[in-house]
């Protein structure tokens, strides 16, 4: 790594490692930093150092992410491996640790390529070791080749669907997948689906996953209402509402999700401004047409920026880099637009399917606003429910007031997996929208920094 | 737990509370953990209470353990080496004990 790059990339998943390699296969000098040992962000996880047996667990589209890999391999562009981003300053100063030393890089552009985590799934029992996120499961299968026993599937989304038919096809018996998406979402889906038949290839997928779900012989419930999970006998007892009826089931491992949020932590620390998206029920990165932030220098590429998926994510780190690459003087504004036109055409046509996806899997409101006040909102400060609710009724407007009140994200997740919950609960009892609660304050160091490091803090060599 | 497959890595072994554990170089500390059986990571130093890895991917900060000494690390974040001692991190941890026997500060 050296000292100053034209072009630093944060996050070497879809968005990141197109925008990397674009950028330096047009000359410029670029370093693309990420936290793991290997390319390919969560969605592409150990792409390359694959070790599955059989191919067919993970899917084809799965693999579609060497291709990736392979042109960032071949270009000039640095991979800084096990690299931890913990701030970008005003003069695009990128803090970073590396192999447990902590410095400063500095760059003309940087591009925020930072991916998506899962959305917080706040129901009684969720902070239980052994319960973990379903992209978690999946991560575990595509690193290690591990595979949790006896899961139960609980929430909504195609990425759940995804990693159940997964985890079917890696031979596991599922103990049962508990459906909560909301019954009325397809009616409101319905309008979006002639748009959305455009990628009618995607639509059968998913359609297909389901019936090799449901012939399998796993037990599927649809319209799950609520959620309740404890521990018994080392065992996870797992109850769910379902037509006004509690019923209940044990397993081993209970696998949650609802979707996945933008991952905004290092862009608002930035100062980069975030408006609410409703249809996403998420913060969305304020961004131009080639993926500039509000702030000069600083784009925003990928599910970092909003929920886009893989591809989308694909042509928006080329559009993020060919911005960058004008801004800085590597490429005329001709050959910005003439590249970058397919990829805005791209964009847009993958716009409506993601439309319909949005409406038919979007969580219902007591999974975002827990109704039970013993629920925990905050796991690291384990802040209940009923604890936010108290004080959002002694007077807190928001959720940095809240901190002061409850400690709801201070902790060491710094929000992560509180965020989303703390401002949709204070917007809920107040009766205001999310934009005008806002989201807490997110400062640097948004990662774990050792006083020592920060102490011995140097520019690389 | 079960593995459908291995990486490529060669076997090796650490000790978790003592007990010694096969993993594969390439693994974090987290996947090889509950590839043993292992949930409980933690105890939170509010209430106490057991926790396990929910995110494996460095976002929850709920898989923290005590690796070589060091405590407060993301077992999901730090990758598996022959002979490391990891342990639970019972409760916050206490800097003083963290001060190298050398005396570095």
């Amino acid at each position: 790594m050296k000292s100053r790059y034209d072009i630093i990339v944060i996050g070497a998943g879809p968005a990141g490692m197109t925008a990397a390699s674009l950028a330096a296969e047009h000359g410029a000098s670029v370093a693309l930093l990420d936290e793991q040992s290997g390319l390919g962000g969560q969605i592409y996880r150990s792409v390359t150092c694959q070790g599955a047996s059989d191919p067919s667990i993970l899917g084809a589209e799965y693999y579609q992410g060497k291709t990736l890999a392979d042109r960032l391999v071949k270009s000039t562009a640095d991979h800084v491996k096990g690299a931890s981003v913990w701030q970008i300053s005003e003069d695009r100063e990128v803090g970073v640790t590396v192999d447990g030393a902590a410095c400063l890089v500095s760059a003309d552009h940087v591009i925020i390529a930072t991916g998506a985590q899962e959305r917080p799934f706040p129901v009684q029992g969720w902070t239980l070791p052994g319960v973990m996120n379903a992209g978690a499961a999946q991560i575990l299968l595509k690193s290690s080749g591990v595979v949790l026993p006896d899961p139960v599937f609980v929430g909504t989304g195609p990425l759940l669907y995804l990693i159940a038919h997964q985890f079917l096809r890696a031979g596991v018996r599922i103990a049962a997948v508990l459906d909560t998406t909301p019954r009325e979402n397809l009616r409101n889906a319905l309008w979006a689906l002639p748009q959305a038949y455009r990628n009618a290839n995607q639509l059968w997928k998913g359609w297909g996953w389901l019936r090799d779900l449901r012939k399998s012989g796993t037990p599927f419930v649809r319209g799950v209402a609520d959620i309740k999970i404890a521990s018994k006998d080392s065992a996870a007892q797992i109850e769910y509402k379902h037509e006004g009826v509690w019923k209940s089931l044990s397993a081993q491992t209970v696998l949650l999700h609802q979707g996945v949020v933008p991952n905004i932590n290092l862009g608002m620390a930035t100062g980069c401004a975030h408006d609410w998206n409703d249809t996403q029920l998420c913060w969305h990165a304020q961004l131009d047409a080639w993926g500039q932030s509000s702030i000069d220098g600083v784009s925003i590429a990928g599910d970092g920026a909003s929920i886009m998926g893989a591809q989308g994510a694909e042509a928006a780190g080329a559009l993020a880099a060919l911005g960058a690459l004008h801004r800085i003087g590597k490429i005329d504004q001709h050959t910005r637009d003439d590249t970058g036109h397919p990829l805005h055409a791209r964009l847009r046509s993958q716009a409506p399917f993601r439309r319909f996806l949005d409406m038919l899997y979007r969580p219902a409101l007591q999974f975002r606003v827990p109704r039970e006040d013993t629920t925990i909102v905050c796991r690291c400060e384990e802040v209940t429910a009923a604890h936010v609710r108290d004080a959002v009724h002694l007077g807190c407007q928001g959720p940095n007031q809240l901190k002061s009140f409850t400690r709801a994200g201070m902790g060491p997740c710094q929000g992560r997996m509180c965020g989303l919950t703390v401002s949709a609960m204070i917007a809920d009892q107040l009766g205001r929208p999310v934009q005008d609660i806002g989201a807490a304050r997110l400062r640097a160091p948004v990662k774990p920094l050792e006083l020592g490091q920060l102490a011995a803090l140097s520019e690389p060599d | 737990m079960s593995r459908i497959a291995r990486n490529e890595g060669a076997e090796l072994f650490f000790y978790f509370g003592g007990e010694r554990v096969k993993a594969y170089e390439g693994d974090s500390i987290a996947a090889a953990l509950l590839a043993a059986g292992h949930t409980i990571f933690r105890r939170t130093p509010v209430s106490g209470t057991t926790r396990g890895p929910l995110c494996m991917m460095g976002v929850c900060f709920d898989c923290l353990v005590q690796i070589d000494g060091i405590g407060n690390q993301q077992a999901c974040m730090h990758e598996v080496r022959d002979g490391m001692v990891v342990e639970l991190q019972d409760g916050a941890f206490d800097v003083v004990t963290q001060v190298p026997a050398e005396g570095m500060l």
